[in-house]
């Protein structure tokens, strides 16, 4: 199916692009109010880190009986990308704020810039390790998604890891050189709408692909994957909908206002 | 000690999330999706799942909205 490659791809660069949003607002925090050599260490270590985590891993899943890859990674996608779609819903809906890059940069500036110095053998320490998790941490959940997407599409023939990774790559490179460039973080971004379709894709393919795990028989085999993505983004916007009317506004005296309908 | 507790509350928080109602969920729906589709029930198989996604996700976020 040729739409495999291209949600594969599509998904992986999508997410990279959000994680390495958040990690360079890190990235340009420390670095900006402590040392760049360091920091810039930091991101590269952290980098190599995942190169190997991926480079260890995903040879491990080719061996794995392609059922149990199934059942075991479909179901860690489905999950996944339930916590994305889920968090994407509440803060379309006004539930929960929407991700602030800006305001998370000043604050990671003021607590930069506010730590004592562990200055030794040349190196900021503090930057390093700062920019090291920042970096790890949200790169973590791109290599997540490249193994367990790029495995089971490889397990279908409809991909492989090396394909998502390159999705993942393009995004790294993309974010890097526009922050390099701006050299703040990149707060106009619409990461909400980004993580909603990244979520919606992660829990379409692992419905489809935990379920055939199970043996569950799907009409159309891959077709079928398509009208489960349709199916999903429509309950999601429905969800947003009725979340949005169902969300109270406080007025001035902290009673909220319940909406009228006018006669 | 406290490498081990920090490396499983890493692993809790990256899988479980916010809200251990979608795991459980998740795990649940291939269970029985699974059990439907050895019992030859394809048909009801197929449309537990989307379905069941629907309930597990509609119940996270009733949970994630009464609680605020």
């Amino acid at each position: 199916m040729v739409t495999g490659p291209f949600f594969l791809i599509l998904s992986a660069f999508l997410a990279s692009t959000v994680e390495m949003v958040e990690a360079l607002t890190i990235v340009l925090a420390v670095g900006v109010s402590r040392q760049w050599r360091s920091t810039l260490i930091g991101v590269a270590v952290a980098l190599v880190a995942l190169a190997a985590v991926v480079a260890a891993l995903g040879p491990a899943l080719a061996l794995v009986p392609i059922d149990a890859l199934r059942v075991v990674v479909g179901s860690l996608l489905l999950i996944f990308g339930l916590q994305w779609l889920r968090k994407a819903i509440l803060r379309a809906s006004g539930h929960i704020e929407l991700h602030d890059e800006q305001a998370i940069y000043e604050r990671e500036l003021a607590a930069s810039r506010q730590a004592q110095g562990d200055a030794r053998g040349g190196m900021d320490w503090y930057a390093f390790t700062l920019a090291f998790k920042g970096m790890f941490l949200e790169g973590f959940e791109v290599v997540f998604i490249v193994l367990t997407f790029g495995a089971n599409a490889a397990a279908d023939g409809t991909g492989s890891i090396q394909l998502a990774a390159a999705g993942a790559a393009v995004a790294v490179v993309l974010v890097t050189s526009v922050g390099a460039v701006v050299r703040q973080p990149l707060s106009r971004l619409p990461e909400n709408k980004m993580k909603f379709v990244v979520g919606a894709m992660l829990t379409t393919f692992g419905t489809f692909w935990g379920s055939e795990g199970v043996g569950v028989v799907w009409p159309g085999q891959d077709a079928a994957i398509l009208a489960i993505l349709a199916f999903v983004l429509l309950t999601a916007l429905i969800s947003v909908w009725i979340l949005r009317r169902s969300h109270a506004t406080p007025v001035a005296g902290g009673r909220p206002a319940v909406a009228r309908p006018a006669h | 000690m406290h490498f081990l507790k920090a490396f499983v509350r890493f692993w809790y928080d990256f899988i479980i999330g916010d809200d251990w109602v979608v795991a459980a969920g998740v795990v649940v729906l291939l269970v029985v999706s699974g059990a439907l589709a050895r019992a030859s029930m394809h048909t009801t198989a197929w449309i537990v799942m989307p379905v069941g996604v629907v309930v597990v996700l509609a119940i996270s976020l009733r949970r994630a909205t009464s609680a605020r």
